[in-house]
């Protein structure tokens, strides 16, 4: 099969988002999330592009790549739960909603389900600490759950697939 | 007549339903041909009640909470709409306890307007702080500030005149006000809330900052967890834009400010401003040793007001009823309203706005109702993770700066925690050591490596082995992070550690006696 040209390259995407930021002071923090916001994640391979483009060196790039906890090194699943785990959300029973989203979802903090579908991580405070336990499912808030409304939740995200 | 209904658009109100009570609403209206408009206000702070819808009449504005979509037909069949009975009827909502006893300066607007409407912002009093600025002198507005007693609202409680003045003072070309809205720590969200609820004020405290310090740009530093706020601030920033209130001749200032929103990627130390500082720039978010201060080498090595959101958003009522009036509320040096945030095991949480001087036994039982569980009340945590822990039996403190520190304790951002008898204070001194662990800067020692081992010796001690050589240890550990530190991370942690130990010593031995190996 010939190489498809009309597709830019990964390095082209990345100038191209490089490009956006130019007038940004310190860019590089916006050209990260715009990054990940075009790819999902933040690819090893990116990083020399983005020293080059940046003038700086690929160990400052990976250094600010690597300190942040937003900045995934792999795509997400489709549907990415976020857990606060804080001491509000502790104090109205986080750290059994957490328990029992690893057993419904088969798999840990931090890791996405075998099948691909599901990423759960943990985050410290989303900022609705008066109705915990709190949580973010692809970016939107929720409040006062529990095992029974984390699994309505998580049942509608499944049924959007 | 057209029916104003306001249902909030504060990401916490919709974190339990607003969107889908505003969609019914909107829906049931014009099934049954009534004319409604809806108004996505902020929230009125009784987050306990959310989703709180209002009805405008003509003796004020009717609430009904916690409601959810499906009680919408029912709600309209009892007469929704013309402020009818209702189990769900609150009421008029300025006259609920909770609203009438506050003193709201801060949070006036909040949950009043249409956060994103600068003609609701223009007829609730914006702009008129900035207006009074724009015919003093730079100086004056600075002494301004500093005559009202404003101190940050950002934890340490820094007086924000002397800062301003300091950046006043240092010449360049290029200055920047930088907004701290890291807002990291739990049991805090008055920031994102006053960011979603009125940015308005955000957006003219900080044009006030620029005007009296020379500044011409400014940052918003918003958290990534905030993604709502975000999108408000954007919005709300080029609405501002389009009325002449940033850019070039601001307000007919004859100066040019402009604003950009920068938005964090999931790191706390980057609420600790130097550390925000060099975020900004782009780098990994490690603390500066200080001096040179901010004010004046900061943002790319330029004089730069750094303050938290609710500093800046102090600003345009200090300005706007002038600093005597501000300096009237409050105790000793902690002077004004502070923004308390009712958060974890309580009934009634939200933000309470008022003069510094309450006891925080009155602010948690009787405002808040005590906790949720309906349990005792064990154990509070005020001002956030690095915030000490304060037993039931202590908490007829005054809430002011000053009173907490004597109690070995600190106010911070007025994020208030509550806990339960149920709670088990041992793991949560362990949490406050695996925190810093987990959000260290990593530049120095005793924070980095300290943290780590403060999490392996509460496991000794909570298993029984050698607790009593391993106490001593973790107090040494904990005497060599508040000494050996660079900043408050790792100066602070041994706070709720400590305290942990000092009030509730019996979680750490005889709850597990037996369980010794
Ligand atoms: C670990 C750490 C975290 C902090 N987090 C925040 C924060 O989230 N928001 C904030 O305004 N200040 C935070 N601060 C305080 C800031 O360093 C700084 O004092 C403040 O932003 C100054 O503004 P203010 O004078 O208006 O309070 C933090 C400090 C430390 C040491
Ligand atoms: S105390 Fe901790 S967070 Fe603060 S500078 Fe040192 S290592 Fe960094
Ligand atoms: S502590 Fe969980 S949302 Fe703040």
């Amino acid at each position: 099969m010939p190489i498809d040209t009309s597709e830019p390259s990964m390095a082209d995407r990345v100038r191209s988002v490089v490009d956006r930021h130019r007038g940004d002071r310190g860019a590089l923090l916006p050209i990260l999330h715009s990054l990940q916001a075009e790819f999902g994640y933040v690819d090893q391979a990116m990083i020399p592009v983005l020293a080059a483009e940046l003038n700086l060196s690929r160990a400052e790039v990976h250094g600010v790549v690597t300190f942040y906890h937003d900045f995934r090194a792999e795509p997400a699943g489709r549907t990415v739960l976020k857990l606060c785990r804080a001491e509000a959300c502790q104090s109205v029973g986080a750290e059994d909603l957490v328990a029992h989203a690893e057993t419904r979802l088969g798999s840990k903090i931090g890791s996405t389900t075998a099948d691909g579908q599901v990423t759960l991580e943990q985050v410290f405070c989303l900022g609705n600490c008066a109705l915990g336990p709190a949580g973010q499912v692809n970016g939107r808030l929720y409040g006062r759950l529990d095992a029974a409304r984390l699994d309505g939740i998580l049942d509608a995200e499944a049924e959007r697939a | 007549m057209t029916i104003t209904i306001y249902v909030p658009r504060d990401s916490a109100a919709c974190s339990v339903g607003a969107d889908a009570v505003a969609s019914a609403i909107t829906r049931e209206a014009a099934a049954s041909g009534a004319d409604v408009r809806v108004v996505r206000n902020g929230s009125r702070g009784m987050l306990w009640l959310e989703p709180l819808v209002e009805v405008a009449t003509e003796a004020g504005r009717i609430g009904y909470g916690p409601v959810s979509a499906s009680e919408i037909p029912a709600l309209i069949e009892a007469g929704l709409f013309t402020g009818g009975a209702h189990g769900k009827r609150l009421g008029l909502v300025e006259e609920l306890p909770w609203m009438a006893d506050q003193q709201r300066l801060c949070f006036a607007r909040v949950g009043v307007t249409d956060p994103v409407s600068a003609d609701d912002y223009l007829a609730h009093g914006g702009m008129a702080g900035l207006r009074r600025a724009l015919t003093m002198d730079p100086a004056e507005v600075v002494k301004e500030v500093t005559d009202s007693g404003l101190r940050g609202r950002g934890g340490a409680g820094f007086p924000a005149g002397i800062k301003w003045n300091t950046v006043h003072n240092t010449p360049g070309e290029l200055k920047f006000v930088c907004c701290n809205a890291d807002e990291g720590d739990s049991g805090t969200f008055a920031d994102r809330m006053l960011i979603e609820g009125d940015p308005f004020c955000l957006i003219e405290g900080m044009a006030i900052a620029a005007y009296a310090t020379g500044a011409s740009e400014g940052y918003v530093y918003l958290r990534s967890e905030y993604p709502d706020a975000v999108a408000t601030l954007r919005q709300a920033i080029e609405i501002a834009y389009a009325r002449g209130w940033l850019g070039q001749d601001y307000l007919g200032s004859g100066q040019r400010f402009d604003l950009f929103v920068r938005v964090g990627a999931g790191a706390y130390i980057c609420g600790e401003e130097t550390s925000m500082l060099e975020s900004l720039e782009g780098k990994r978010g490690m603390v500066r040793s200080k001096p040179p201060i901010p004010a004046i080498t900061g943002l790319f090595g330029k004089p730069t007001v750094v303050n938290n959101v609710l500093t800046l958003a102090s600003v345009p009522s200090i300005l706007a009823q002038g600093a005597a009036a501000y300096a009237a509320l409050g105790v000793g040096r902690s002077l004004g309203t502070q923004v308390f945030q009712l958060a974890g095991n309580i009934k009634h949480g939200g933000v309470f706005e008022t003069a510094f001087g309450m006891s925080l036994a009155t602010l948690v039982n009787d405002y808040g109702g005590g906790t949720r569980s309906g349990r005792p009340v064990r154990a509070v945590q005020v001002g956030g993770p690095l915030g000490t822990y304060l037993p039931a039996s202590t908490m007829d403190l005054p809430l002011d700066y000053e009173a907490f520190a004597a109690a070995q304790a600190m106010l911070g951002h007025g994020g208030i925690v509550v806990f339960d008898d149920t709670v088990d204070m041992a793991s949560m001194a362990r949490f406050a050591m695996e925190f810093c662990a987990e959000e260290s800067c990593g530049k120095c020692t005793p924070c980095r490596v300290g943290s780590v081992r403060g999490v392996e010796t509460i496991d000794r001690i909570v298993a029984g082995v050698e607790p009593e050589a391993n106490l001593v240890l973790l107090g040494d550990l904990c005497e060599l992070m508040t000494d050996g530190s660079l900043c408050a991370m790792g100066g602070l942690t041994p706070n709720p550690v400590l305290s942990a130990l000092r009030h509730f010593p019996e979680d750490f031995t005889a709850r597990h006696e037996g369980t010794a190996p």
